[in-house]
């Protein structure tokens, strides 16, 4: 049997071919690259029905499907009765073959801490960061009664705890509060009965004899370096790379199938969100500039920033466009699903729909109306996601600061996100829908409606869904990863323009843009209140744009001055959006309705026939 | 997707059926291979740890943060004494005996663990009794050493899509003519107590709200409004993992949400069942269809050979001549024969590009569906 160490031994100079999969909580994905004329290129792609619950139980049997579906497609023989065959050989093999994974649910964990704000919210991060699902976060202060706390940890069943709390030199008693808490509630892995839950010990240093007896007779206890290990430090790598062994040693290999899993890949399974957010990473670092990425799945949205080099990622569970998109009607509420739809449909219908969609999470919208309705989801889960994503993207809470007698004043700015939408350059998008959506127009009007760009925002997608296979690819073979992600796999979108400032009367001028185009000529376009306007530039063209906004809006430049850019084109092209910041619907369903089929219509988002016959149904 | 189908959901006159019933942690295996059993005959027992509950004792008895260490020499009662309510488990005595600090026990339980480092002293309830009935009857089959038993019997059986509440048990009655018929509340009558009602089309919510009143133990429909179990709820269903409902009838819907037309056959199964008793179970969890809901119907004897091993069809995948039906719009719940499965991808309306599949529809039309939008039929 061929272990994963003597898999790593490669030389990357020879490596031709290459699969990744990633197998996702509703769908394993397949993907086929090769190398030729001496360049990595994403050939074909599979997908199949991920296996890894019942009746099935064994996730090889859905990575198996997918793979035959690119052997079928591109005649590449990649599979044998024992699993993936390495190396390559004319047409049979493949070099290398690295999976991610967030089937079964991911990975489930639990965080404490002693402050909720300080020590549990950098547990959170880096919990988070290491591409987990947060079920719960328990500490001192958040407000629940011990009983209450003990028979929270007793019922969740996570796949690992990580354990933080107190500075290092600081007090010892409320980290150890809360580790005879777990150990009084004595909580069980989810997967596999027999083996003790994994926790990671990433607290006080003065605590750890103590923490080993109190845990180290009950659990797997990992002890690490202090997530924060002063209060104006956060230290999250440590935990981070702890989490990740432990969720190949324990959790993975308890999962149904993934023992045989792990035995065909090359490097160690990675989750889906570490996998995406790296690439995330890899994009911002690339071109030195702030990203927002999102990937939008069947069950969960992963929300990725980097912002001024500071990078965090949340999982939302439980946000998601398949299994978990009831859980979406839930949160958002069903008239905020309801405001995106351009048709009259009844509340009844629209429930029924997306419980029906719940419930047989495969299906795929044939119709443009079920779409249409699919997307109005989607804006509301990415809406969630990222309220959840800038939660934590802040700053690290209990840090004496000396205040100006101004500050005093914006004390409250510090409760909020870091996150100024006007120095985001980059909004990137990944995942089932988002990468299959059928006009690329599609996916970037769902983009700006819940993220909500503000000044010049370039947008950018996952053609066909691939990010997560790179990420893990380019923890063996960097070079073959970038060299896939710029020509197959980013798909620039365009560029979205849009002024922030007080809303106007519609139809009033808000910023006037002057064009040099390519081909030089040059054009103005004026940006009016409550309105979209598309002006077309290839993928790979610039133009150099002055943009000046009225007296009271702002571009990135200062409200009423002139912001001098150069605007990258894309498959939609340039998106001036005049609706205003925060964007606001019409209460009026008629209105509103009106104004989104114009707005689609700007953007040639649906199909005309389709925007003809809602219009039709207004008159 | 080229074997994107959703595996098609059980309708089976007659099966050989076994159900694995186990504890949830160790415990007591109370029959043996070979004994008959009845839907409530308890098969295992066991008990679960009860819940705790923690006391700031140091902090109670005025200890010094520095000297929390000291707590043991207070406590009067010490790890594994069993303690009542209100009983004083712990006494300090200051300034030579003026003043006096107790620790009361909140509940009645056992003393768990006293820390010398936090300062907390843990009680625990008494273990709270577990049982698992036999849900089927039938004959034990096999026993799993403390965990529980296998129970065998022969049975119609019939899996749902999606339901509501736990295990129950109840005598079958038809409440609608047919398929096509919703169960409205002027169909459910005062002597429905107990039983488990066969709907059509749809189950309304005051039938649901009336079914309840009356004490029905289970509903079978073909669909149902998703507003109307919200209603019966109380709170909207987020993420798919039902079962555990109470206060509420057991509810199977054999179709999907909106009015659904039940499937001929299942409809035609239960009608053969009226007047038997049926168990019920309304448990589901979405996760590529990990537990759906489903009625059993117990019979003397079947012919067996019946089960099919569902990765074996898994691997096989969709083929020309399979009967299938439509699980989405435009034609959702018709049902067909597989005519072709082009390898091309396809546009349909929506624009997306998918693999399609041509299917014949019973009234001869011909129709092009996305692949993963049909569910096999298990013949």
């Amino acid at each position: 049997m061929e272990t994963q160490d003597s898999r790593l031994s490669l030389d990357l100079g020879k490596i031709e071919v290459i699969l990744a999969t990633d197998c996702g909580s509703t769908t394993s994905k397949a993907r086929f690259f090769k190398k030729i004329n001496d360049e990595y290129r994403f050939v074909a792609s599979g997908e199949a029905p991920t296996t890894v619950e019942a009746p099935y139980e064994d996730v090889t049997l859905g990575v198996r499907n997918a793979v035959r579906e690119v052997e079928e497609l591109t005649g590449h023989t990649l599979l044998s009765d024992e699993g993936i065959i390495l190396p390559s050989k004319g047409n049979v093999g493949t070099d290398l073959y690295v999976t991610t994974s967030s089937a079964g649910g991911g990975l489930q964990m639990m965080v404490t801490g002693v402050i909720k704000t300080m020590t549990a919210e950098s547990a959170e991060r880096a919990a988070l960061g290491a591409g987990a699902i947060v079920m719960d976060v328990i500490s001192v202060d958040d407000g629940r009664r011990t009983f209450q706390k003990i028979d929270r940890i007793r019922h969740l069943r996570p796949d690992m705890i990580l354990v933080s709390g107190g500075t290092d030199g600081g007090t010892v008693r409320h980290v150890l509060g809360i580790a005879e808490l777990i150990t009084t509630a004595e909580p069980k892995a989810r997967l596999g009965v027999g083996y003790e839950l994994p926790i990671v010990y990433a607290g006080n240093k003065d605590a750890r004899e103590q923490i080993s007896k109190i845990l180290g007779k009950k659990f797997a206890l990992r002890i690490v370096d202090n997530i924060r290990p002063m209060l104006s430090k956060e230290n999250p790598e440590p935990a981070r790379e702890a989490v990740h062994e432990l969720f190949m040693e324990h959790v993975m290999s308890h999962a149904p199938g993934y023992d045989k899993l792990m035995r065909w890949t090359s490097v160690p399974i990675m989750p889906t969100p570490a996998g995406e957010g790296r690439m995330f990473r890899t994009l911002a670092e690339m071109r030195g500039v702030n990203v927002i990425g999102v990937g939008l799945g069947g069950a969960t949205t992963n929300v990725y920033s980097v912002y001024d080099g500071k990078f965090v990622r949340t999982v939302s569970a439980n946000l998601g466009m398949s299994y978990s998109i009831c859980n979406v009607l839930k949160e958002a509420g069903i008239q905020n699903i309801m405001r995106w739809l351009p048709f009259e449909m009844d509340e009844v219908a629209v429930r029924n729909r997306l419980r029906n969609k719940m419930i047989r999470p495969t299906i795929i919208p044939q119709l443009i109306d079920a779409l249409v309705v699919e997307h109005a989801v989607a804006r509301e889960a990415l809406r969630l996601g990222f309220a959840h994503h800038k939660s934590l993207a802040r700053g690290l809470r209990g840090i004496q600061r000396q205040r100006t007698v101004s500050d005093l004043f914006e004390q409250s700015l510090e409760e909020e996100t870091y996150i100024d939408m006007m120095r985001i350059n980059v909004i990137a998008g990944t995942g089932g829908l988002l990468s299959h959506a059928p006009r690329r127009a599609q996916t970037a009007m769902m983009l700006i409606d819940a993220f909500q760009p503000e000044g010049v925002t370039k947008l950018a997608q996952d053609s066909v869904f691939m990010m997560p296979h790179l990420g893990v690819l380019s923890t063996v073979h960097a070079p073959a990863s970038l060299e896939i992600f710029e020509k197959d796999c980013l798909v620039r979108i365009g560029t979205c323009i849009a002024p922030q400032g007080p809303t106007q009367p519609p139809g009033s001028l808000v910023a006037t843009v002057h064009l040099n185009m390519p081909d030089g000529d040059r054009c103005s376009v004026e940006i009016t209140q409550g309105e979209l306007k598309l002006i077309p530039l290839q993928e790979g063209e610039f133009a150099d744009a002055e943009i000046a906004p009225r007296s009271n809006s702002d571009v990135g430049a200062g409200a009423g001055h002139v912001l001098k850019a150069k605007i990258e084109g894309g498959v939609v092209g340039i998106i001036l959006d005049g609706r205003g910041r925060p964007l606001v619907l019409a209460d009026d369903h008629m209105m509103r309705r009106r104004e989104l089929i114009k707005w689609f219509r700007a953007v040639d988002a649906y199909p005309q026939a389709a925007l003809e016959r809602y219009e039709a149904a207004l008159n | 997707m080229a074997l994107a189908y959703t595996p098609g959901l059980k309708v089976k006159k007659e099966i050989t059926l076994q159900k694995t019933r186990r504890l949830p942690i160790p415990g007591e295996v109370l029959v043996a291979k070979g004994d008959k059993v009845d839907f409530d005959t308890t098969v295992a027992r066991t008990r679960v740890p009860g819940d705790v509950e923690t006391i700031r004792a140091s902090q109670m008895l005025g200890i010094e943060a520095d000297d929390i260490e000291e707590l043991g020499q207070y406590m009067l009662k010490n790890v594994g004494s069993r303690v009542s309510k209100g009983e004083i488990i712990a006494k300090r005595t200051s300034f030579f005996g003026l003043s006096k600090a107790f620790v009361e026990s909140p509940i009645e339980g056992t003393v768990e663990y006293v820390s010398d480092v936090t300062g907390q002293v843990t009680i625990r309830e008494d273990p709270v009794p577990i049982e698992v009935k036999a849900y089927i009857p039938g004959r034990i089959v096999g026993v799993i050493q403390s965990e529980g038993v296998v129970v065998e019997t022969a049975a119609a059986f019939i899996q749902g899509i999606f339901g509501i509440g736990g295990e129950t048990h109840g005598q079958i009655r038809m409440a609608v003519k047919s398929p096509e018929n919703s169960l409205t509340a002027d169909l459910l009558e005062s002597s429905d107590k107990g039983k488990v009602l066969i709907g059509g089309a749809m189950v309304t919510g005051e039938a649901l709200k009336k079914a309840v009143d009356i004490g029905v133990r289970g509903i079978v429909s073909g669909g149902v409004e998703d507003r109307d179990l919200k209603d019966l709820l109380g709170y909207e269903i987020g993420v798919a993992i039902t079962g555990h409902e109470e206060s509420v009838v057991t509810v199977v819907i054999t179709e999907g949400f909106g009015k659904m037309r039940i499937s001929n056959k299942t409809f035609e199964l239960l009608r053969s069942c009226e007047g038997m008793e049926a168990a019920l179970n309304g448990a589901t969890q979405i996760r590529a269809g990990v537990i759906r809901p489903e009625i059993i119907v117990p019979r003397d004897s079947v012919s067996t050979g019946e089960l099919r091993d569902d990765r074996a069809s898994f691997s096989k995948g969709m083929q020309p001549g399979m009967m299938v039906r439509i699980i989405a719009e435009p034609f959702f719940g018709a049902i067909g024969t597989i005519l072709s499965l082009p390898v091309e991808l396809q546009d349909v309306e929506s624009e997306s590009a998918v693999r399609i599949l041509e299917v014949q529809l019973e009234d001869r039309r011909k129709v092009v569906i996305p692949r993963a939008n049909v569910e096999i039929i298990e013949l």
